[in-house]
């Protein structure tokens, strides 16, 4: 048995937004009598964590703690339209229609709170953790409570906001191919060691080490969850799955989880990442869609690390071990490389 | 990896423009719906009764491409539990393509086959039965006669101007704006050719992946007391599925009400509007909740997976490493309907050449029809195989010249002001240093000219 | 065939119920004890959602007829915490990021769970084992084999009592 391994690089970006754009999102937020904001959306959470994401957008604007932001999605007669959970868009379309919500409703939070402590509401901040104080001086303070008992009691007011977030349609030149495609791009450079098994043609991946730079870690826990399923699934991707494995071919589709190959918890690597932060001009808090790009760089890196193990290039995915044994005998009829 | 997270952000990179004091962002918050997660009290779509509710089982074709002689369901009617079996006589605007509301046309996929199949596993009738084993064995029992027509199941092949055209605009190419692909070009890449030291030409192949999310795309129609239909549903996309279910019922969107929101993982499976049409139609002829879902093999082999994509890379390249041209031409799999794969061959050809500036670009890009299931959105859509195809290039380029890949990457990385092939200027570029991020992670030294290189300005 | 009652206890709860032939536990724990958490993600013992313990024993309830759960002790996710407490493994799921979507939680969790009721201390080689049969679409497993390691050691802390 012959174990060869190897090392290989790939740098990609990735494209936030949906593709050319006129993808609007739209966000409401109203402030509960007893100071508590209802976040009120339609989209959708798949499970990457826009409902916590979203939550953290909201608080950080509004000036108040996260666990008084309630999110309320997604129902079509109650939420304002959002286009979809997709394209790497939702952080920065949604978290953008939220940011001009929230504003909206901060700037009438301070203003029913200036009433109340008699400043003018440029004068006063938020704390964070629910109180709103005249800057620079110790001591005069409301609670986000008392301005919201205020609101709807005293003055007959809403504490609320509307918020919504497009980029406008681009219309490719067909002549040229010229178009505005995105909002921003995103970056990652992954290394990937990998073992051959040059009998069995069996591919380890023993480690995956990338650089992701995602404009900003609104949420870094999030961020790591993207990372480490990403790049998971771009492994399996590399070596694995498909649904038509004799492509074009239709014969021999896998139909359940035991034919339709997917690395299980004993095949998966080490990993180790970092992250860098470049803002984005146009995203909320600069941050940029990465839960799609997570997946794409581990895939040329695993098959160049195949290369630079045992010399053959397999250029059709997935990388199994037939192609790769065929390969492997083809190369040792013909003199390597 | 969990704890340390934080402490792995890089603030010594692009430290001016990341400074900033936040409170609420930022923060490894934990995700505020894991307790709900665990204790499985999250509530998924499915996770409602509701008394009466039939269920659906979809007949589908066994061919990949036949006219359709005739449908018989009188076997199929006669087993016990079954209610109603839909074909397309019931539904009401029965061609449809999903990206009408943004101006993709036309109209070219039947939410049930009239007298044509496509694609093997294309629905052709909808069995609603009080239980999913009633609806099940009948929709076994539904007769479709065939008469084959060839298939055209390779891309290349496809193309061919003698192909035999599956659709009804004679050909098997998706028209943009009059022409049978799409193009971008920069520069003058047939000169440029004539100019460089090395030429590397080489091709890339995909195959259909399947997003597998653990939880079946599926929806729940309800009848309401007001002539309303409550939807639940896993889409990803709530107020798309609304727009394009009343479009295909011919019903007043305000009829149509969409809840969902929680998800058992979409990755783009949940974007095609493929259950909700049928299962509202089935609650509007019985009055009764109905239940459309996948099965786990219907997900794999019916749901639309990732396109196969070919793609072939021409590089010239200059002995110092500079890519001064590269020619790309891609082709799609879009199998046999639209879906949203016009949409995404047009993002493939934006994303090329990859994050590297190359001053003479041309870029072609097909989205080719088969007899196999409509390809659709993907976690990467139309970037994934790009990726793999330009990475692997660049791979033999270094190879070929005996550079080390994170210097040649450096070299020919794009950044901010340079123009992309689709004439847009690039902003934000971060290219240069999350690789030199990734070499130092790893130990691997760069030599100083390359360690002092920045987005922000070239050199 | 006709409809026949089953009786078994549910999280410690008696249930009697009225059972079609070729029921399968998944769905009469579903519909006819609205025990959501547990969840059908492929109903042909694929994919591990559905994992429940009948007796103490780890099994798919998508595999399982109804009706063979007569005078059986079954355990779902529901039954997991205590007095509204969560259990251990609970705990470590929320704090090592372990669920995404959430959807292959519930049969990971009882999957763990009856590893560590065996196995208090088990090695990393011995969680893969136990999860093997349990498909996760969005974490990448390392966070859900974290946290079964996590929350043995946080159950290793505990009185026996608690435990
Ligand atoms: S639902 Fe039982 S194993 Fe998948
Ligand atoms: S968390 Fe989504 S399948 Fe595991």
């Amino acid at each position: 048995m012959t174990r060869l391994r190897g090392r290989g690089i790939s740098a990609v970006n990735y494209p936030t937004g949906m593709n050319l754009g006129g993808d609007p999102s739209q966000a409401l937020i109203h402030a509960t009598t007893t100071g508590n904001f209802v976040v009120t959306l339609s989209s959708v959470d798949l499970g990457q964590g826009l409902r916590t994401i979203m939550t953290q957008i909201a608080a950080e604007v509004l000036g108040v703690p996260p666990e008084s932001v309630i999110i309320d999605t997604a129902d079509t007669d109650t939420g304002p339209h959002c286009m979809g959970t997709f394209a790497s868009r939702a952080t920065h379309r949604i978290g953008n229609a939220i940011i001009m919500a929230a504003t909206e409703a901060r700037n009438a939070l301070l203003d029913v709170a200036g009433e109340e402590l008699e400043v003018a509401a440029a004068d006063l901040e938020t704390d964070g953790d629910g109180r709103i104080a005249v800057k620079g001086v110790p001591g005069k303070s409301i609670s986000v409570l008392d301005a919201a008992l205020a609101a709807h009691f005293k003055y007959g007011r809403t504490i609320s906001g509307r918020g919504i977030y497009l980029k406008p349609r681009s219309y490719p030149d067909f002549e040229t191919g010229a178009m505005d495609p995105d909002s921003c791009q995103a970056h990652a450079c992954t290394i990937a060691e990998v073992e051959v098994d040059t009998e069995t043609g069996e591919v380890r991946v023993l480690k995956l080490t990338s650089a992701y730079e995602i404009g900003r870690a609104l949420n870094p826990m999030m961020v790591e969850q993207q990372i480490v399923g990403g790049s998971w699934m771009g492994m399996s991707h590399a070596l694995y799955e498909t649904t038509e494995p004799y492509y074009p071919d239709r014969a021999h589709g896998p139909v359940d989880f035991a034919e339709y190959l997917m690395p299980g918890p004993a095949d998966i690597p080490q990993y180790d990442a970092v992250i860098l932060e470049r803002p984005s001009a146009s995203g909320p808090f600069g941050a940029k869609g990465i839960g799609e790009m997570t997946a794409n760089s581990p895939i040329p890196a695993i098959a160049n690390a195949i290369f630079d193990a045992c010399g053959v290039r397999i250029d059709e995915l997935p990388i199994t071990p037939e192609k790769l044994l065929r390969a492997l005998d083809a190369a040792a009829v013909a003199p390597r490389r | 990896m969990s704890a340390d997270i934080t402490a792995r952000i890089r603030e010594d990179i692009f430290a001016a423009e990341r400074a900033g004091v936040f409170r609420a962002v930022g923060r490894a918050l934990p995700r505020i719906d894991a307790r709900a997660h665990v204790s499985g009290s999250t509530r998924y779509y499915a996770d409602r009764s509701f008394p009466g509710l039939l269920h659906v089982v979809m007949a589908r074709s066994e061919r990949h491409h036949a006219l359709i002689g005739g449908i018989d369901l009188s076997a199929a009617e006669a087993v016990k539990g079954v209610v109603r079996i839909l074909t397309h006589k019931d539904v009401p605007n029965n061609w449809y393509t999903i990206l009408k509301l943004i101006g993709m046309g036309p109209d070219e996929e039947p939410v049930l086959a009239e007298d044509r199949v496509l694609y093997r596993g294309e629905p052709v009738a909808a069995v609603l039965a009080e239980t999913a084993d009633a609806a099940r064995e009948a929709a076994g029992k539904v007769r479709i006669a065939y008469e084959d027509l060839p298939a055209v199941l390779d891309i290349e092949a496809a193309m061919l101007t003698d192909a035999s055209a599956i659709k009804p605009h004679g050909s098997n190419l998706f028209i943009y704006d009059g022409r049978d692909h799409f193009h971008v070009h920069c520069g003058d890449t047939e000169a440029a050719f004539c100019e460089v030291e090395h030429i590397l030409e080489h091709s890339y192949q995909s195959s259909p992946i399947e997003h597998a999310p653990v939880e079946t795309t599926g929806a729940i129609a309800v009848p309401e007391p007001n002539g309303r239909y409550s939807i639940h549903s896993n889409t990803q996309a709530a107020f798309f599925t609304l727009d394009n279910a009343a479009l295909i019922l011919g019903v007043p969107f305000r009829h149509l009400r969409v809840i969902g929101g929680t998800v058992g993982g979409g990755f783009g499976g949940k974007v095609d509007v493929i259950v909700e049409p049928i299962a509202v139609l089935g609650a509007m002829r019985t009055g009764r909740p109905v239940k459309y879902a996948f099965s786990r093999e219907e997900e794999m082999q019916v749901s639309s997976p990732r396109a196969a994509e070919r793609i072939r890379i021409k590089d010239g390249v200059m002995a110092d490493g500079r890519i001064i041209a590269r020619d790309v031409r891609i082709l799609v799999d879009a199998g046999a309907y639209s879906r949203h794969s016009p949409y995404g061959t047009i993002k493939a050809a934006a994303h090329m050449p990859g994050p590297y500036t190359v001053p003479n670009v041309t870029i072609n890009a097909w989205c080719v029809y088969t007899n196999r299931t409509p390809s659709s959105a993907m976690r990467g859509f139309g970037v994934t195989i790009g990726d793999f195809a330009v990475e692997v290039q660049m791979d033999r380029i270094a190879r070929l010249l005996g550079r080390d890949p994170f210097e040649l990457r450096l070299q020919n990385a794009y950044r901010d002001g340079e123009m992309k092939p689709h004439r847009k200027k690039v902003e934000g570029a971060a290219l240069v240093e999350v690789v030199q991020a990734a070499a130092e992670r790893i130990g691997h030294s760069l030599p100083p000219e390359y360690r002092a290189m920045s987005s922000s300005r070239k050199g | 065939m006709r409809s026949s009652f089953v009786s078994f206890t549910l999280n410690g709860e008696e249930k009697e119920l009225l059972i079609a032939p070729g029921q399968r536990l998944v769905d009469v724990l579903r519909e006819q004890c609205g025990a959501m958490g547990t969840r059908n993600g492929c109903g042909q013992g694929g994919c591990g959602a559905c994992t429940v313990h009948v007796d103490a024993v780890p099994m798919l309830s998508c595999l399982v007829l109804a009706e063979l759960a007569e005078g059986c002790d079954i355990l779902t996710i529901e039954g997991a915490a205590r007095d509204r407490t969560l259990h251990a493994l609970q705990e470590a799921f929320v704090a090592e990021a372990a669920t995404q979507c959430g959807f292959c939680t519930a049969g990971m969790i009882m999957a763990a769970k009856a590893l560590l009721d065996r196995d208090p201390a088990p090695q990393r080689e011995a969680v893969v084992e136990a999860l093997s049969g349990n498909v996760c679409r969005c974490t990448g497993y390392e966070p859900i084999i974290a946290a079964v390691l996590a929350a043995a050691a946080m159950l290793a802390r505990l009185p026996a009592a608690a435990a």
